[in-house]
């Protein structure tokens, strides 16, 4: 499904990505590992479209289409979904309403017919007791005035309501308590289907104990120094980063 | 792929929708301004003689006064000596009876603004008091109104037929020598709408005008006098779009309100002038003197405004809260595109106990354009527990926009409670790429997050003027953003 192959970016003339290969089947779920400063996040706005980050070599394709050609927008209605770290505030807009825009959007882009207020509430509804998250939230606006967890399990809601065939989850356990913890990965496990890849982007293997991936990839400098199972997660929780080869030390 | 900037500058290049000339034959007055021409005028509206020398009397203030260079605006000097002070359509003497009697063309013009008078006469309940050029050319729903003894007419038609309410309340909220504007206003004013409420009647219908600039190298002066007696309620709608021109056209328009006890007047306005080309040429220049009196004790005087047009805005829509208990509300949208520049804002006057005013102002600039708020919140000695709570919050999308708010605070009586917030925010790259993640494409994404930030103002507008204030935010940025 998705397809990363020796993918070199750099953001303001320092170069982040230095040759990923990531090969993401359908149905599968991929953790990718690493510590602060590896690229973790630069590859996640990288798939998504993010202009900053220049992409200088290498190639990105999800169902054999050429992502670097699409706008983000388009990338969007091609079933990408990014859950971002940094959720985005939007005062003054209804978080309902924004779902609402959104997947009218995707649905017009890919032809289908607009969702109407009824049959959309009702899909709300419906996703937002699957991911267990409060029916309050969709009230408030996007992401304003949200804690840290709300707007993870925000980003979890979006991406239920959106159903997409390849969601990047950004570092989404960082700065979550423990329950927090457990209804994200709830949310996300409640998702896993066979048509829908996942990437899960995170430096410590503790999201992975409740997401437990196919494969694990230790993202180290730019590069994906080893791959394996969820294993791996274990043996880096054990080691540490610096274990591996061409690692430092972790900060 | 295209960026956000790309679209920015895609939209911006819209043309005006709204621009385009309406050919009616004018009845002008030739250009210059003198004691002359305002007799001219004066007498072209078969004035009284105590009007003729108002008028004079604030020229011969006017002549002494200097234009005023404080706010933050630049723009050409105007020649007062090159304009118009008098056009009207020919049929003037033989006015229309019903909206069937009108020019055609003229109601073509406002069909191409989407304002068909006959929908809004039927569908809206909206009585409309159309002023196109300098006379007003339909008043309808008068009739209805009047049962309940409202007066909602043109100017000059309550100059012939109400001359004890215009000469007891002229004047008295805005002098006729309060400023350079207002007393050039005082002396050409040519139109504009009066309305009257009388004691305990609550105006059953939104009152409406609908403004439109057409007349070559015409300023437009309005003069707009609303009176709501004790314990009445009025809401009015003031809405206006202008026809492409190279020239700037000035306009100084002046609205008096006065609230007696417990009334409430709440004022809207939607502006969508012509703001000139992406270079700032052409444009009007918008200089209005606004004013409401809450006279009465627990009277109430909303500003509610949405300022989108215009090359040169020049506005500040202010209440003297001189009734104990009396309340003051100003809630601003303005909008500052390509080379347009806004110095807005309001003053309050806390004069009564226990006075309270509340301060909504949301500025967007985007392209070139510049936005200023200024307001001034002043508590008298004799305010004792007054209150005031201050917000502006400002807008900018794109880097070479400005945001500029200057608030004056001047408080004498130390019971007084005051808040005051402000925020200025960039239309984040981070707001439109997460819009963007989600499938929402870079129009709509700023439309969304304009609308999301101005959302406290809009909801103080009436329904059906809220939807048009969405649109027009939207057409106005989408010639600019999104």
């Amino acid at each position: 499904m998705l397809r990363v192959s020796d993918l070199h970016a750099k953001v303001e003339e320092q170069e982040i990505l230095k040759g990923v290969d990531l090969e993401v089947g359908a149905g599968e779920v991929h953790a990718v590992m690493g510590p602060n400063g590896s690229g973790k996040s630069t590859l996640a706005q990288v798939l998504a479209g993010k202009e900053d980050y220049e992409i200088t070599a290498g190639s990105l394709e999800l169902d054999g289409e050429d992502l670097q050609e699409m706008a983000p927008e388009e990338r969007a209605h091609a079933g990408l979904f990014l859950a971002f770290q940094y959720p985005v505030e939007i005062p003054g807009v209804g978080n309902s309403y924004f779902l609402k825009a959104a997947v009218n959007a995707n649905r017009k882009a890919r032809g289908e017919s607009e969702l109407d207020a009824m049959d959309f509430l009702k899909l709300l509804r419906e996703r937002a007791t699957l991911v267990d998250v409060d029916e309050a939230l969709l009230r408030r606006p996007v992401n304003d005035g949200f804690s840290g967890g709300e707007k993870k399990r925000n980003e979890i809601l979006q991406m239920a309501v959106l159903e997409p065939r390849l969601a990047v989850l950004d570092e989404t356990d960082s700065g979550l308590d423990i329950d927090a913890l457990k209804t994200v990965a709830a949310g996300v496990n409640a998702l896993r289907a066979e048509n829908r890849a996942f990437v899960v982007i995170t430096h410590y293997q503790r999201l992975l104990n409740y997401i437990v991936p196919d494969h694990v990839h230790v993202l180290l400098d730019g590069r994906i120094v080893r791959s394996g199972g969820s294993e791996l997660a274990h043996e880096l929780e054990e080691k540490g980063y610096g274990g591996f080869d061409g690692a430092r030390a972790e900060a | 792929m295209p960026t956000a900037t790309d679209t920015i500058e895609a939209l911006a290049e819209r043309d005006y929708e709204y621009g385009f000339v309406t050919d009616v034959e004018q009845d002008t007055a030739p250009p210059g301004l003198s004691e002359e021409i305002i007799a001219f005028i004066s007498a072209k509206k078969n004035e009284p003689q105590w009007l003729l020398d108002w008028r004079l009397q604030a020229y011969r203030g006017w002549l002494k006064m200097v234009e005023p260079r404080w706010a933050n605006v630049r723009y050409e000097p105007i020649d007062y000596q090159s304009i118009c002070y008098y056009a009207a359509p020919k049929s003037d003497d033989d006015r229309p009876k019903s909206l069937d009697e009108i020019d055609p063309e003229i109601l073509a013009t406002y069909e191409k603004l989407g304002i068909p008078l006959k929908e809004q006469e039927m569908l809206a309940g909206v009585a409309v008091d159309a002023v196109f050029d300098s006379v007003s050319v339909a008043t309808t729903f008068r009739e209805k109104l009047a049962e309940l003894g409202v007066i909602f007419c043109s100017f000059s038609e309550a100059v012939q037929d109400h001359p004890e309410l215009v000469r007891k309340y002229l004047g008295t909220v805005v002098p006729r020598r309060d400023n350079f504007f207002a007393a050039l206003n005082s002396a050409v004013f040519s139109d504009g709408s009066f309305v009257y409420i009388p004691k305990g009647v609550r105006c059953p219908m939104e009152l409406s005008t609908y403004f439109r600039i057409n007349a070559m190298n015409t300023g437009q002066f309005e003069r707009t006098l609303i009176i709501a007696e004790e314990g009445s309620y009025v809401s009015y709608l003031e809405g206006c779009t202008a026809p492409m021109r190279d020239e700037n056209q000035l306009h100084a328009a002046v609205v008096e309100l006065v609230a007696h006890e417990d009334a409430q007047i709440k004022y809207s306005t939607v502006q969508n002038w012509y703001p000139g080309d992406k270079e700032g040429v052409g444009g009007i220049y918008n200089f209005v003197t606004k004013r409401g009196l809450c006279e009465g004790r627990r009277s109430k005087i909303s500003w509610t405004q949405v300022e989108t047009g215009s090359a040169v805005t020049w506005k500040y829509p202010s209440c003297i809260l001189r009734g104990d208990d009396s309340v003051g509300e100003f809630y601003s949208v303005a909008v500052s595109n390509n080379r347009q520049q806004a110095d807005t804002g309001t003053k309050m006057v806390h004069v009564g106990k226990r006075t309270s005013s509340t301060i909504i102002s949301k500025g967007i600039s985007a392209g070139e354009g510049q936005n200023t708020y200024r307001g001034q919140v002043r508590i008298l000695r004799s305010a004792e527990d007054a209150r005031n709570f201050s917000q502006c919050d400002s807008m900018l999308i794109g880097d070479r926009c400005g945001a500029h708010t200057f608030p004056y605070i001047d408080v004498a009586n130390p019971t007084a409670q005051m808040e005051h917030e402000a925020s200025t925010s960039k239309i984040g790259e981070d707001q439109i790429f997460y819009c963007n993640q989600r499938g929402i494409d870079t129009e709509d994404a700023v439309s969304m997050i304009v609308n999301g930030f101005c959302k406290e103002v809009f909801r103080e507008l009436p329904m059906e003027f809220a939807v048009e204030a969405q649109k027009l935010l939207e057409v106005s940025l989408e010639g600019s953003v999104g």
